[in-house]
């Protein structure tokens, strides 16, 4: 199980869980779910169209996976869940129609949408690791203003920090994110990568450097769990992931409500986040 | 030539007559669904049904029973469950919905697997996801023509409390509608609409006749029941112009075999949309040219 070829999976599953990790803990605070499914699956169309004309996916998922984000950035919030559904089947509808097209589906559509993990190649380890520490990178330096700006919306306009640049430069991440991510976890799974482990992390604490933390920790153990029993059982690691995420998600519901029944429900956006944060961390 | 004589022989194709029959169902069904889909926005709750309805598919397609019902029993169980899980915040709904679907999913691929390794038929990614409205069975008509004609019937019934208990709830419970028994047959109305459209366009694309026509149209109509009325005859001839051309595709150029449906259709639906964008009022065309570059410049 940790042997030559497999080497390289646990690299790339690490670095993917990490990533899902820490751009999930920023959409579950934000509420774009939505988007998060919306942007790997557009992507999907982009692999399947660089397919098409022989380039690397990795170029057509990062084309497709920058002008979804776009798109929904451009759209006004009052219509927001519409343009971002019209934009998902537009690149779904394109992806059947370029898959119609070069002919050769089946296997590479399951690929695609579900990951093929056991397939990464060492020359694939480079520029995913290289992606990942950009969006690490960005996400450092934009924590403090990201973090204010999804939690109050109003605050962060008041201290002069640019909500709507922050949703552009937030959605442009997921974008990065996604490209390095949907080569080895699928499209449909990145998508629950991002939201299980991160909802999890939100309902244990409120604390928002120890949630980003234990989103990534517990994205972690969803995949590495994951890789295991799906080599051991030889079933796809798509259904592991899949469902290792929303258990993760009810396990720590039920922890939480064991630990605080006193507390009156959970808060969604952490009122009392931003302003517990220590101010040791800006210098 | 070629593309001619196929458009000749399109009314007596037994493939193509199916299709109009259970697309132009589909069509009208979700997109008077959408309309208050859009309304209550839920678009996002509407696309985790259909993405959920692809597990109940590829698991019917794993036993050999009809889509159909996979996708129907799976969307109404989800619909359900959202329906337990929707008092919370907006916010938190939309989350919860991503939960739900990421396990529905995780189960697709299972299914969809176990499906490749113990069945000879293949290609059952490709038509569950993306359905393909050619190779509908025309005996499986009966039913789906059952399930629309319900589920229309239910939503016009319900469409003018629906309605108000979607602008403003506390108006409708003050009324004495009860807001709770509407909202669950909504719901189980959505899932069967996202039902009939995963049959024609594919589970993960029926999104596109539930939200496209219906915001189309909430932006040219002027009330909610020409609302509803544009929207369907949006999908519809969205839908029927998709299936001919799709038919058409069979004679051009690049392929040699048809071009997906799917496509067509949902390119159809798309696009009126974006235009709506474009054009944003019926006003004179002049004037709205002249104040579009005018605030271009401004920030």
């Amino acid at each position: 199980m940790f042997t030559g070829l497999m080497t390289d999976t646990w690299i790339a599953a690490t670095i993917v869980a990490i990533i899902a990790g820490a751009v999930g803990f920023f959409t579950v605070l934000r509420g774009s779910a939505f988007a998060a499914h919306a942007i790997p699956n557009g992507a999907f169309a982009g692999a399947a169209g660089a397919w098409l004309i022989g380039l690397n996916p990795i170029i057509g998922l990062a084309t497709f996976a920058v002008g979804a984000s776009l798109a929904i950035a451009s759209s006004r919030r009052a219509r927001l869940d519409v343009v971002t559904a019209l934009a998902l089947v537009m690149m779904l509808g394109l992806g059947a129609f370029f898959f119609a097209l070069s002919n050769e589906y089946a296997s590479e559509i399951y690929s695609l949408l579900f990951g093929e993990v056991f397939g990464v190649a060492g020359s694939d380890l480079l520029p995913i690791a290289g992606l990942g520490l950009i969006t690490i990178a960005i996400l450092t330096l934009l924590f403090r203003p990201l973090l204010l700006s999804s939690s109050m919306p109003e605050v962060a306009e008041a201290s002069g920090v640019r909500s709507r640049w922050m949703n552009v430069v937030f959605l442009l991440v997921m974008a990065l994110a996604t490209t390095l991510t949907v080569p080895v976890v699928g499209t449909l799974l990145m998508f629950s990568l991002m939201i299980g482990p991160a909802a999890a992390a939100r309902s244990l604490t409120s604390r928002p450097l120890l949630a980003m933390a234990m989103s990534v920790g517990l994205a972690l153990l969803t995949v590495w769990a994951g890789i295991a029993i799906a080599y051991e059982s030889g079933w796809p690691l798509g259904f592991f992931v899949g469902t290792g995420g929303a258990l993760v998600y009810v396990a720590a519901r039920l922890w939480a409500g064991q630990r605080r029944p006193a507390r009156r429900g959970h808060r969604w956006p952490p009122h009392d986040g931003p302003r517990r944060e220590q101010p040791q961390t800006t210098s | 030539m070629g593309w001619l004589s196929l458009l000749a022989s399109l009314p007596s194709n037994e493939a193509v007559r199916t299709a109009v029959l259970v697309g132009g169902i589909a069509a009208a069904t979700s997109s008077a669904v959408g309309v208050f889909a859009v309304i209550r926005g839920q678009s996002f709750a509407g696309h985790a049904l259909a993405d959920l309805a692809a597990t109940g598919g590829s698991g019917a397609f794993l036993l050999g029973v009809n889509q159909f019902w996979g996708f129907v029993a799976v969307a109404v169980g989800a619909a359900g469950f959202m329906e337990a899980a929707g008092v919370e915040r907006r916010r938190g709904r939309d989350v919860a919905t991503g939960i739900v679907q990421g396990a529905g999913l995780g189960l697709a691929a299972l299914f969809l697997y176990l499906a490749a390794q113990t069945t000879t038929r293949t290609g059952a990614t490709f038509t569950v996801l993306f359905g393909s409205m050619f190779t509908i069975d025309p005996s499986g008509i009966p039913p789906l023509l059952g399930a629309g004609s319900v589920a229309l019937s239910t939503i016009l019934v319900l469409s003018r409390v629906l309605l108000l208990s979607a602008l403003s709830p506390e108006l409708a419970t003050v009324r004495g509608v009860p807001v709770r028994a509407v909202s669950i047959s909504y719901l189980i109305v959505l899932a069967m609409s996202v039902a009939l459209s995963a049959v024609a366009i594919g589970a993960v694309l029926s999104t596109a006749l539930l939200v496209g026509p219906a915001a189309t149209a909430l932006r040219v109509a002027r009330g909610p029941i020409q609302a509803m009325a544009a929207a369907v005859a949006i999908a519809v001839g969205a839908t029927w112009l998709g299936i001919v051309l799709a038919y058409v595709s069979y004679a051009w150029p690049p392929l040699g075999h048809g071009w997906p449906v799917s496509f067509f259709v949902v390119t159809l639906v798309v696009l009126p949309y974006a235009l709506t964008h474009m054009f944003r009022r019926p006003r004179p065309r002049a004037l709205s040219t002249a104040q579009s570059s005018a605030s271009v410049p401004q920030p």
